[in-house]
């Protein structure tokens, strides 16, 4: 399996510039100190023998609060690894590899390109990740001058699509080739909108079909249709129900944790593919700590359903 | 038959038009129904725990149900929904519904009339039952629920204030309901009724959920410790339809109740032509490949 | 530089809201207001969204555009629903306040909206939802292909999973006494065991890694470093 190395000045890039870096500590720090004034406030307000109302943190989730912070340095670490220049290896993601092939396939035989960013709202997670693909995949048709259409689900989503698109054509030197027209709304309702969609496969019959965020039922229906007018078609969700058949109909497919790489592994940059190094290193140690819950509840000596001394220790550190 | 008269077979079948496999399913799943066949079910351990769940809870305990799901999913999901609504009004538990999904609310008023209305015309608005209707905000609804029920509904469905509707006096967040169900057809649905509405408090009520079969695979990791019941399909639901009518079978319109097991039908039917239509796929690959190789 | 640092700031400073709302009860109201924000927003977005579907139908109306007529129904439709909601006409009268038309309930199964959800709305959606059982008949005949050992297994699984979804599944294994040793090979048995412990165990490990894949994407847009939402201005960052 192949595999890009993540070198020191492989990949010009932006890189985190300090004023960013203070505007996300100012963002931490601010709410954090608010908190802790309410806490005052209130505290100082009640009389001098009242208990106190409310502890400052969760006491259930103080060992969620622990991990998460882990978890963060992690990432974090790798992200600093990678801007010095700790050469890192990411395994090629063959669905990723497969967008310029998938454009310039549309651009050759003249169709356009099809990019559908889920049916979610802004609100949900994997619609911000299909939008940031957006970006990369808008910036390749732009450079290929193909046609890329974008019909969304939510109101807001087509705004921030295109937002991504314009600035996609823009980076790609290409800003008089940007048609707003091209990123339209269509319907809430999920079988109007797969209706729609899927009438403008048949009719238009786009070359090649992504289809990047959080689906449902809609998902074969897609990639049937997909697969009749005989597109290539590149899927990424985190719906573990509709990966089976986004599986078997696509030609691509990204998968849960790939999907929400996407983004970093198409910028290229050193700071992004770190922080998918990150989630390798967080992996590990989520791996290292099943495999010993594991070991301890075959050998019976901590189970989470019992309450002995070593049982209640794991269970407090793991937030059980 | 020549030899190459059955491999020109072969190839005509690998390419056959999808056309006629879609009228084979249609064939399928309409037969079945015209022909009323009813197939035996034996309940398995999920549609058991979920009528054993219902059954513990003392008469006159009150159950949150949640229809979340709209016409699309009418099919998979209304048996289900109709089987706990009649279990749970025959119990004598007093039901509280509502729903996540905005295109729910007719449907949850026609499913009340239709089941609850009709096998139990004894029941009285307000003391034995409340529509609370339906709220935007998603699993924000769930969350804000689980603390404080009366700020996230003001009012129920007919505009009466909360605080003066008998059933929901005292019931300040979901830990004054014994038991929550949620009959989902995706997002938001079961799956956030679990993470948002039980988390805060684990043990406060026990949780039951009917989802679409599709949903198995999230939603299983769940059972038995999150969610004490499961419905999964129209499999779910033809199972639990069965142990419904042993206890209470109703004496008004007992067809309603069976819905399931008449959809099960279909779903035998269609299951063996997919089983039927992968063997052929194979044997056409095989009598491909056994071609390439004797050219 | 506004342009690229405020809506890092709004994303950073909502999203680190999210997160301190989960763990202090003193923030926990905090994640709600973000929330009802988040809401209000959208609300406001469908009208530019509701503008853009206006726009686009009626240029295509009027350049005549192929299949312009379908572009008419759905501005004709849209307006309908629209003035029927707005308006609550036919709504059933409000028990509480029946001479006030305003008060009356639009959601109910026998308003005119009603009408429209059970016999337009209703049947259209349970139409489109039910073409996936003849898609997954022509993806089960085209795709599922022995053609190496681990499509073999996913055969076998789905055979199984198939017929034990069946009442035939069922009767295939009835004559296995139930304490016997190979009570195991029991259709309903291999099924609970694919289901509660081999697919869980797969939906779990997805789950996990999904899990901290939108945790390495929620710190790389707070931190902001994942910025190709943005518009980039005149030249790259």
């Amino acid at each position: 399996m192949q595999e890009r190395e993540v070198r020191s000045g492989q990949f010009p890039g932006s890189q985190v510039r300090r004023g960013q870096l203070t505007v996300s500590i100012a963002a931490l720090l601010g709410p954090c100190a608010l908190a802790l004034a309410q806490a005052a406030e209130q505290a100082a307000a009640a009389p001098a023998d009242a208990p106190a109302d409310k502890p400052l943190l969760n006491p259930t989730r103080i060992a969620l609060l622990a991990w998460l912070a882990v978890f963060c340095v992690l990432i974090v670490l790798a992200i600093l690894l990678a801007r010095n220049g700790a050469p890192f290896k990411i395994r090629r993601l063959a669905a990723l590899d497969a967008v310029d092939e998938a454009i310039g396939r549309a651009t050759e035989m003249g169709r356009s390109v099809l990019f559908i960013p889920g049916i979610q709202d802004m609100n949900d997670v994997q619609t911000v990740a299909g939008v940031t693909v957006l970006g990369p995949v808008a910036r390749t048709a732009a450079e290929y001058d193909a046609k890329l259409e974008v019909p969304t689900s939510r109101s807001l989503v087509m705004v921030a699509a295109r937002e991504t698109v314009r600035a996609a054509h823009f980076s790609a030197g290409r800003p008089d080739t940007y048609n707003e027209a091209n990123i339209y709304y269509i319907t809430d309702e999920q079988f109007a909108y797969v209706s729609a969609v899927v009438g403008k496969m048949v009719r238009d019959k786009p070359a090649a079909c992504f289809y990047m965020g959080a689906f449902y039922a809609e998902s074969l229906l897609f990639a049937e249709n997909g697969n009749s007018i005989g597109a290539i078609q590149i899927a990424g969700t985190a719906e573990p129900s509709q990966l089976p058949f986004f599986v078997a109909a696509c030609d691509y497919t990204l998968i849960g944790e790939e999907f929400f790489a996407a983004s970093a592994y198409l910028s290229g940059e050193r700071d992004q593919l770190g922080s998918i190094k990150g989630q390798d290193f967080v992996k590990l140690v989520v791996a290292g700590l099943i495999v010993l819950g594991v070991l301890l509840a075959v050998a019976g000596v901590a189970r989470p359903d019992h309450a002995d001394g070593l049982s209640k220790f794991f269970n407090t550190i793991l937030g059980g | 038959m020549s030899q190459d008269s059955n491999d020109g077979l072969f190839a005509r079948l690998g390419r056959i038009d999808r056309r006629w496999i879609f009228l084979a399913m249609a064939l399928a799943i309409i037969a079945p129904i015209l022909m009323r066949l009813r197939f035996e079910e034996e309940p398995q351990r999920m549609a058991q725990a979920t009528f054993d769940t219902i059954e513990a809870l003392p008469a006159g305990s009150k159950v949150l149900m949640s229809l979340d799901y709209d016409p699309s999913s009418e099919g998979e999901l209304q048996p289900m929904a109709n089987a706990l609504i009649h279990h749970c009004a025959s119990r004598g538990h007093k039901i509280v519904f509502m729903t996540l999904w905005p295109f729910g609310t007719p449907l949850l008023d026609k499913t009340v009339k239709r089941i609850l209305l009709e096998y139990h015309p004894q029941l009285k608005y307000g003391t034995d039952y409340v529509t609370l209707g339906y709220k935007p905000g998603l699993e924000g609804v769930v969350k804000l629920m689980s603390s404080d029920i009366p700020k996230q509904f003001t009012t129920d469905k007919q505009g009466t204030p909360i605080g003066e509707v008998p059933l929901l006096a005292g019931v300040k967040d979901l830990s004054g309901f014994q038991l929550v169900v949620s009959v989902s057809a995706g997002y938001p649905g079961a799956k956030e009724w679990v993470q948002f509405g039980n988390g805060p408090t684990p043990d406060a009520f026990a949780v039951i959920g009917g989802t679409t079969a599709v949903q198995a695979a999230q939603l299983l990791p769940y059972f038995p410790k999150q969610m004490e019941g499961m419905l999964l399909g129209i499999k779910g639901a033809a199972e639990y339809e069965l142990l419904v009518q042993k206890a209470y079978m109703p004496e008004r319109f007992p067809e309603r109740l069976e819905d399931g097991r008449i959809r099960m039908g279909s779903q035998v039917f269609a299951h063996m032509l997919m089983i039927a239509l992968i063997v052929l796929g194979n044997i056409v690959m095989a009598a491909g490949r056994a071609r390439g190789g004797a050219k | 530089m506004l342009q690229r640092t405020v809506p890092i700031a709004i994303l950073s400073l909502s999203g680190i809201i999210m997160i301190l709302a989960y763990f202090s009860p003193w923030t926990e109201s905090w994640g709600n207001t973000v929330i009802d924000w988040f809401n209000i927003i959208a609300g406001v977005a469908f009208i530019l969204g509701a503008g853009n579907l206006l726009r686009v139908n009626l240029e295509k109306i009027s350049s005549q555009r192929p299949g312009w007529a379908y572009a008419a129904i759905t501005i004709v439709s849209f307006m309908a629903v629209l003035v029927v909601g707005l308006f609550k006409i036919g709504a059933v009268p409000s028990d509480r306040f029946p001479d006030v038309h305003f008060a009356g309930d639009i959601d109910s199964a026998d308003s005119t909206l009603g009408w429209i959800y059970f016999y337009v709305i209703g049947p259209l959606g349970a139409t489109m939802f039910s073409l996936l059982a003849f898609y997954v008949a022509s993806a089960a005949f085209r795709a599922f292909r022995a053609k190496n050992l681990e499509s073999i297994l996913l055969l076998g699984t789905a055979f199984i999973i198939l017929l034990s979804a069946t009442a035939a599944g069922v009767w295939l294994t009835k004559p296995i006494p139930a304490d016997s040793p190979i009570a195991f090979l029991k259709f309903e048995r291999l099924r609970a065991f694919i289901t509660e412990v081999v697919q869980s165990s797969g939906m779990r490990a997805i789950g996990i890694g999904t899990a901290i894949g939108i945790a390495a994407l929620s710190i790389r847009l707070i931190l902001g470093i994942d910025r190709s939402y943005l518009s980039k201005g005149g030249g790259d960052a």
